[in-house]
This record gives structure tokens, sequence and C-alpha cells, in this order.
């Protein structure tokens, strides 16, 4: 499936930098949302489909300062995209977080066990989004 | 053309849709997404929302047509559509994709078979409003042709 690209940085303007945050849902409509919602606070996004793809995209774009990822995902879940970035030493430093639909106890314990920085319940509301890249991207 | 007759048509729909519970506060939520940047972004969402919910919605006719039915498949399916409809807020027809996931976790195949129709029903009626709705969107124009401010 061909990946959604949202807003590109278009250059640096004056001190400010524009962080990059990598969006990954395997659905259409989430990807669209949370791209906005992220653009809406004025970060640089792109959004791909799956966790294969975010790892393909992590190993040529070195500038990523942040992922977002669904916990539902075919082939390789939200989780499991966690656990290959925390256990590669050029990506362990980026914040990931979870996003869900369904609050699982064990599930959200255990991706904050292994490493994640918040885990978000669908639907993402944009003062979530304001409030977590406070605090991760700071 | 009466451009105020026209908005305040819209209005009204719109707010048939909320108070009839088609809709729920996820769909404000899209509209405060809306600016300027994308002036067409409900409308985008929501078509995109139909598009990926017609396709789900055939995955899960073929999966209940088989005659070995896979409960988790249909499970899998359900949640994807209930995820989709709760990110814009389609109230009534996230509650039937519940009821569907209660049937499938029975394994009732009749329960989920009387449950998918109520989807299919909710998904048509759900389509055919906002089409109409965003249609008149579209004939009223932006809100800034009938209030210019005074400079």
């Amino acid at each position: 499936m061909a990946s959604y690209t949202g807003s590109k940085s278009t250059g640096r303007e004056g001190s400010s930098q524009e962080l990059h945050v990598l969006a990954v849902d395997d659905s259409l409509v989430d990807r669209k949302v949370i791209t906005s919602l992220l653009r809406k606070s004025k970060y640089r996004v792109t959004a791909v489909d799956s966790g294969k793809r975010a790892l393909e995209l992590l190993d040529t774009e070195p500038n990523v300062n942040m992922i977002i990822t669904d916990y539902s995902m075919p082939e390789m879940t939200g989780y499991e995209l966690l656990k290959k970035v925390k256990e590669s030493s050029e990506l362990c430093q980026i914040p990931v977080v979870i996003m869900s639909s369904e609050n699982v106890p064990t599930r959200i314990n255990r991706c904050l066990e292994e490493g994640a920085e918040d885990f978000l319940l669908k639907p993402v509301q944009l003062s979530d989004v304001s409030r977590l890249c406070n605090r991760v991207l700071r | 053309m009466d451009y105020v007759h026209l908005r305040r048509q819209a209005a009204s729909l719109r707010k048939g849709l909320f108070d009839q519970g088609y809709l729920d506060e996820q769909f404000y939520q899209l509209e405060d997404l809306q600016d300027d940047a994308s002036p067409n972004f409900v409308e985008e969402v929501v078509t995109l929302f139909f598009r990926d919910s017609a396709r789900l919605m055939a995955n899960i006719d073929q999966a209940l047509d088989k005659c070995v039915k896979d409960f988790n498949k249909l499970d899998v399916y359900m949640q994807q559509l209930k995820g989709s409809c709760t990110s814009i807020g389609a109230s009534r027809m996230k509650t039937e994709c519940t009821a569907f996931r209660e049937c499938c976790r029975d394994e009732n195949i009749e329960g989920c078979m009387r449950s998918f129709q109520k989807i299919k029903r909710e998904h048509s009626v759900l389509r055919q409003k906002l089409e109409s709705y965003f249609q008149l969107l579209r004939q009223a124009g932006p809100v800034e042709c009938a209030t210019r401010p005074n400079k």
C-alpha cells in the first residue's frame, strides 16, 4: 500500500528546527487523522502503513524525532516495532508512543515496560498530541 | 442562489446527525482539524472512511459466506471497522460493531449475521446523510462569501 506523507518541512527557518514524527498505522483513516493532528501541532510528519515500512524508512531517514504507532497491525504489531527500535543501537534513543483503540491494561504495561514513552487510547485528541509532544520532544 | 438557506439546511442536517446518534463528539475533532491549509479535511476523511469501510465489509461478507466460520478473522476485520468508525465519530455503526464482536466471542454465527445486516444499514444511511450534508456545504460555498468583514 502506498504511504501517505504529510507536509514536509520546507527547510529550517531561523533558530527553530521542525521536528519530524513518524506515524505508523495500517488504517488509512487513522493515518490521515494522526497526520493532521501532528501537523496542527507544527510537526513534520511521515506516515507509513506498517512496521516493516517504518523500519525501512528509519534505515534511510536519520532525522526522526519520535515514532507514534498503532498497536494492532497485521504482520508486525506496534509492540513488535517498539521492541525492534529499542533493540537497535541506532534507533533506541527515538521515543516511541503506542496508540490503541482497546484499553487492555496488560498490553499497556507491556509496552511501557518495553520502553514506550506513552500509550494513547484512540481516538487520539489534539490535546493528547500537544501534551505528549511537549513532554517527549522538549 | 440562496446561500443562507442552503447553509441553514446543512446546519440542520448536521444537527440531526448528532441528535439522532449517528455521529458523536469525535466528528467535532475532525471539524477542528479543518483549516485554510486543509479546507476539505472532514469530507476527505469521511470519503476515505466510506471507501475503507466498504472494503472491510466486503471482507466480512466473504468470511461470513464461508462454510467454516473463522471467528478470529471476523473479529479482526470488525475490530478494524470499529476503529475507523471511532475515528470519524460514526457512533451507531460503532455500537453495532461492538455487538458483532460480542457475537464473535460467543461464536454465535446467527448473531453475527443479524448484527452485520444492521451495520450495513447504518453504513448506508450514514453515507447517504453525509453525502447530502457535504453536497449542501459545497453548494452553500465558504462562509466568507456571505459575511465579508468590514475593513
